[in-house]
């Protein structure tokens, strides 16, 4: 007989990868990061230049022609990410041998596409009502609950990255105006905070 | 001593299937092949050892044209692996003291 420490061991890293799918790529997080921080300097030109994006009340978005820039811009860098986590992850299961498209990860994919479509569409109708204003925070939060609820599938730091989500996402809800600063925090820095935290503890 | 050691889980092979399917209810051949990385002989007779004892239970269909084979674990089965879990922790207690 084997020692039982190592019988338990041995249960517990067979629950954990019949259950979670592993190979979410760090590096996926960083591109995505950084995709978003592009989109927000376009942004930012299109919106506020040559004012400072913090001068709230200097800039207002009226034209429908920006604001439809803006929606697109944001439609290429949501696909733009999951694409490149997509193919990133396909890679890294790849070298480890895991085959992609397991229960586990249909798991994952599952939990983390119902809060981000409903509250997708559910901003795409704030939109089309005018209440562009509300819509940073909606998706800061909408995607931090998806986060949350995916992080019982995956390797569980996740999980952090969705709290920090939603704690932008409500904060930025008391600051109208600032929706773009938000934005590039969420989707911009803090992806890329996680994106090399998960690469330098799991990737290499 | 509490608990009792299982036989039928000595092997590793069955010890893992019977992990993988108190976390799943249930669990097809080809996904156990895959994490397990066993051959499908080996995995068979592993399978067909823990289904004789009715710790599992099995389900056969079609997806499209393909055969599917499901497993999932029978009540008799998830008793007996906790008995053999509490067996474990026990005897992990006692070496300690």
């Amino acid at each position: 007989m084997r020692k039982p420490e190592q019988e338990l061991a041995e249960i517990k890293s067979m629950m954990e990868r019949s259950t979670r799918f592993l190979s979410l790529s760090g590096l996926s997080g960083i591109l995505a990061g950084t995709y978003a921080l592009i989109a927000a300097g376009m942004a930012y030109a299109w919106i506020y230049y040559p004012n400072s994006p913090f001068g709230y009340r200097f800039s207002y978005i009226t034209e429908e022609a920006i604001l439809f820039k803006l929606l697109a811009t944001a439609l290429v860098v949501l696909v733009l990410s999951i694409g490149t986590a997509w193919i990133l992850s396909q890679q890294k299961s790849k070298r480890s041998a895991g085959k992609f498209w397991t229960s586990a990860s249909k798991r994952f994919v599952m939990a983390l596409a119902i809060p981000l479509i409903m509250g997708g569409l559910f901003c795409l109708a704030l939109f089309t009502r005018g209440y562009v204003i509300i819509i940073a925070p909606a998706t800061l939060i909408f995607y931090g609950l998806a986060l949350v609820n995916a992080s019982h599938f995956t390797l569980s730091d996740i999980k952090y990255l969705g709290f920090c989500q939603l704690g932008l996402g409500v904060l930025s809800a008391f600051f109208p105006g600032y929706g773009l600063v938000f934005w590039a925090l969420g989707f911009g820095v803090l992806h890329i905070i996680y994106g090399l935290i998960m690469y330098y503890k799991y990737d290499r | 001593m509490k608990g009792t050691y299982d036989k039928a889980f000595e092997n590793v092979v069955r010890l893992r299937v019977m992990s993988i399917l108190m976390v799943n209810t249930e669990y097809d051949f080809n996904s156990f092949k895959e994490i397990l990385e066993v051959t499908d002989g080996n995995l068979a007779s592993h399978l067909r050892n823990l289904e004789k004892q009715e710790y599992i239970s099995v389900s056969k269909s079609f997806v499209g044209r393909k055969p599917m084979t499901n497993y999932s674990a029978t009540e008799a089965g998830k008793q007996a692996f906790l008995e053999h879990l509490k067996f474990l922790e026990n005897l992990i207690k006692e070496n300690k003291s």
